[in-house]
C-alpha cells in the first residue's frame, strides 16, 4: 500500500476543505504516516467470505407515521446562521469571477 | 445542615419526596459548589444558574401543591456540551461552534425537562468528543479531582469530573470509543454506555454515527440506572433508536445478585500494556465476585487485537462525513479571507480556523480511508473486522452471561504527557472500543486505587446487546462488596479540592 506523503496530505486537505500551512502539512504528514502504518494490518485480517458490518444492531428500513409534526420555523432555522437575508442563508459567491 | 452535594441522586430523591429538603436548596448547593471549585476543575463550559433555580422552584411549588412528580424531579444534572439544549450555548468543545445556540432540544434533554430535573449547565469535552483526556477542548482541559495535574479522561472528562468533584450528582455523557467509561474509570465514578440505539441520539452532535451512544454518568450504579430509565426508550426522531422498552434497570440495580452468574474474563484485555496496580485491583474484583457466588470463566476474543485499528479507520471515516456540515453557511463560525472569495475559499479558511489539530487529523485520516483506491483496503476491511469482533462477542456470550475487564489500561496520566503522541493517546481506549464496534452495552464501576500512584482504577462489565439490566445487577454487587471492604465509597478518599488547589 502506498505511503502517505506530504503531497497526499495537501490533496486530502483540499478535498476536506481545510486550509493548511506548510508547517501543518509537514507535521500532519508525519503523524498520519505513523497512524496509517499502525492500521495497515487491518486490510489483511478478514478473508473474502467475511461480510462487512456497517451498523452494529441489524435494523430494517425505518419509517415514521405519515403525520405532520412540528418543525423549526424559518426564523429558528436561521438563528445560528453567520449571515442571512430575506429568510434564507446568505452565502458568498459560488463561482469565481463576475 | 449536612452538605447536600455529598448525597447520591437516589438519596436526594428520597429527601425531596419527604420534603426534608427543597429542590431549590439542592440545586443551590450544587451551584455553590461549582462556584467554589470549578475554577480548579474546569468541568463546566456554561453554568445555567437562573434556569436551574427556576425549574427547582417550580418543582417545589408543584410538590407543595401535591402534584404528581417524577422521582428525580428537582435532582439537578449536568449535560455534556455535545448534546444540544435550548436556551444554553452548545459548543462541542470547538471554536467553530463558539456562541452557537441550538433552536431545539435533544430528546434526552426533553426527557430531563419532562422529569423536571434542573439543568446545571454544559460540561467540557475533547473537541467534538475526539480524545481521551479533554486536552483537545478548545476551552482548556478539565482537571482530575484526584490530582489537578492529571487528566480526567475523555472525551467526557467534564461530566466525570463534575460528578467526582460533587458539582453534580448526575451527568449525561456520550460514548463513541469509551468516552463515558474511561473518564469514569480514571475519576472513580460510574459510567454506562447503553446498547447502541437504547438511548436516543437525536440532538447529540454526531461524531461517528455507527458508534455514538448517549449514557449516564454518576457516583453510584443505582443512580446510573435511575437516569438510564429517564433517558432510555424508543424515539421516532432517531431512526437507529430501538423499539424495545427500556427495561427494569433500577430494579436490577436494587436487586443486585451474582449467584450462579457466569462472568467471563477476556484473555486479550489484560496483561501486556496494563499497569500493575490496575491488574491487582482487577484480580481482587474477580475474587470478590467469585466469593459472592459467581462463576469466573476465561473467554478468548482473538479479534479484539484488531479492534483499535478497525476503530481508527471506521471512526475517522464517519467523522470526515459528519463534520462536512461545518462549512460556515448554516451555523457557527464563518471566516472570510481577503478579496472577493468564493464559498470554497470561505470553507477552507473557516474550517482551518475553527477546528483544532485532533479534529483535522481525524478528518484527513477519514478522507484518506474513504478515497478512491483505498476504500476497500481500509474502510471495507475495517467493517469486516467489525463482523469478526461481533462473532467473538457472540462466542464469548455463549460461555458467559457478562464479560469483565479493566476499563482502561492505566490510571490517569499527567496533563500533556500524551498530547504529542496521538497513537499513545489512542491506546487508552483499547478495552472500551470493542463494545462500540459491536453495539453491546458496557458499564465502568470504581475498582479501588492503584498501589503505585493512589489513583482510581475502573472495572468494566460488558453484556449482550439489549441486556443492559445485567450490567446493573452485577455492577451493583461489585460496588457493594468493594465499598464494604473500603468502609465507604471510593470518592470519600479523594483529596479535598480546595486543599490541593491551595497546595499548588
Amino acid at each position: 500500500m502506498a505511503e502517505l506523503n506530504r503531497d497526499d496530505v495537501a490533496h486530502l486537505a483540499r478535498l476536506a476543505h481545510i486550509d493548511m500551512t506548510d508547517d501543518e502539512l509537514d507535521r500532519m504528514a508525519g503523524e498520519l504516516a505513523v497512524i496509517v502504518d499502525s492500521v495497515r494490518s487491518i486490510s489483511e485480517v478478514a478473508g473474502d467470505d467475511v461480510p462487512a458490518t456497517s451498523h452494529p444492531i441489524p435494523l430494517s428500513n425505518v419509517f415514521r407515521e405519515d403525520v405532520v409534526g412540528t418543525t423549526l420555523t424559518n426564523e429558528e432555522a436561521l438563528l445560528g446562521a453567520p449571515d442571512n437575508a430575506d429568510g434564507r442563508f446568505r452565502v458568498p459567491a459560488i463561482l469565481d469571477g463576475e | 445542615m449536612t452538605d447536600l452535594t455529598r448525597f447520591s441522586a437516589d438519596a436526594l430523591s428520597r429527601k425531596l419526596a419527604s420534603k426534608e429538603v427543597s429542590a431549590v436548596e439542592v440545586t443551590r448547593a450544587h451551584l455553590d459548589r461549582i462556584d467554589a471549585v470549578d475554577g480548579a476543575i474546569n468541568a463546566f463550559l456554561h453554568v445555567n444558574t437562573d434556569e436551574a433555580l427556576r425549574v427547582a422552584a417550580e418543582v417545589d411549588s408543584a410538590r407543595a401543591g401535591a402534584e404528581p412528580l417524577h422521582p428525580l424531579a428537582g435532582v439537578p444534572i449536568a449535560v455534556k456540551d455535545l448534546i444540544v439544549t435550548r436556551g444554553q450555548p452548545t459548543t462541542a468543545g470547538s471554536k467553530i461552534l463558539e456562541g452557537w445556540q441550538s433552536p431545539y432540544d435533544a430528546t434526552v434533554v426533553s426527557r430531563l425537562r419532562a422529569a423536571r430535573m434542573p439543568l446545571l449547565g454544559k460540561t467540557n469535552l475533547d473537541e467534538f468528543a475526539m480524545g481521551s483526556s479533554t486536552e483537545h477542548s478548545a476551552y482548556g482541559p478539565t482537571r482530575n479531582p484526584w490530582d489537578l495535574d492529571r487528566i480526567p479522561g475523555g472525551s467526557g472528562g467534564g461530566s466525570a469530573a463534575a460528578v467526582a468533584a460533587f458539582e453534580a450528582p448526575l451527568a449525561l455523557g456520550t460514548d463513541t470509543g469509551g468516552s463515558i467509561r474511561q473518564p469514569g474509570a480514571v475519576t472513580g465514578t460510574v459510567g454506562v454506555k447503553p446498547t447502541y440505539g437504547g438511548v436516543s441520539r437525536y440532538g447529540a452532535i454526531a461524531m461517528a454515527s455507527s458508534l455514538d451512544q448517549i449514557g449516564p454518568v454518576s457516583r453510584t450504579v443505582l443512580d446510573s440506572a435511575l437516569l438510564h430509565e429517564v433517558i432510555g426508550g424508543h424515539d421516532p426522531r432517531d431512526s437507529t433508536s430501538l423499539t424495545d422498552p427500556v427495561g427494569a434497570l433500577v430494579e436490577a440495580a436494587r436487586r443486585g445478585e451474582v449467584e450462579g452468574m457466569r462472568i467471563g474474563v477476556i484473555t486479550e484485555l489484560q496483561g501486556e500494556g496494563y499497569q500493575a496496580g490496575v491488574l491487582t485491583r482487577f484480580q481482587e474484583a474477580l475474587e470478590l465476585l467469585r466469593a459472592a457466588g459467581a462463576e469466573i470463566v476465561e473467554v478468548s476474543c482473538p479479534n479484539f487485537r484488531y479492534a483499535l485499528g478497525a476503530y481508527y479507520l471506521i471512526m475517522p471515516s464517519e467523522v470526515s462525513s459528519n463534520l462536512a456540515k461545518y462549512d460556515g453557511v448554516r451555523f457557527g463560525l464563518r471566516v472570510v479571507p481577503d478579496g472577493a472569495p468564493t464559498i470554497e475559499r470561505v470553507m477552507g479558511a473557516t474550517r482551518a480556523a475553527g477546528f483544532g489539530d485532533e479534529v483535522k487529523r481525524r478528518i484527513i485520516l477519514g478522507t484518506y480511508a474513504l478515497s478512491a483506491g483505498y476504500y476497500d483496503a481500509y474502510y471495507g476491511s475495517a467493517q469486516q473486522v467489525r463482523t469478526l469482533i461481533q462473532r467473538d462477542f457472540a462466542a464469548a456470550f455463549e460461555q458467559a452471561d457478562v464479560l469483565i475487564s479493566p476499563t482502561a489500561p492505566t490510571t490517569a496520566f499527567k496533563l500533556g504527557e500524551k498530547l504529542g503522541d496521538p497513537l499513545a493517546m489512542y491506546l487508552n481506549d483499547v478495552a472500551t472500543i470493542p463494545a462500540n464496534l459491536a453495539g453491546v452495552p458496557g458499564l465502568s464501576v470504581p475498582g479501588g486505587l492503584a498501589d503505585e500512584d493512589g489513583l482510581p482504577v475502573g472495572i468494566q462489565f460488558l453484556a449482550p446487546a439489549r441486556q443492559d439490566a445485567r450490567l446493573y445487577r452485577v455492577g451493583a454487587v461489585l460496588e457493594a462488596l468493594l465499598e464494604e471492604s473500603w468502609g465507604g465509597p471510593l470518592l470519600s478518599r479523594a483529596p479535598e479540592i480546595t486543599q490541593i488547589a491551595g497546595g499548588k
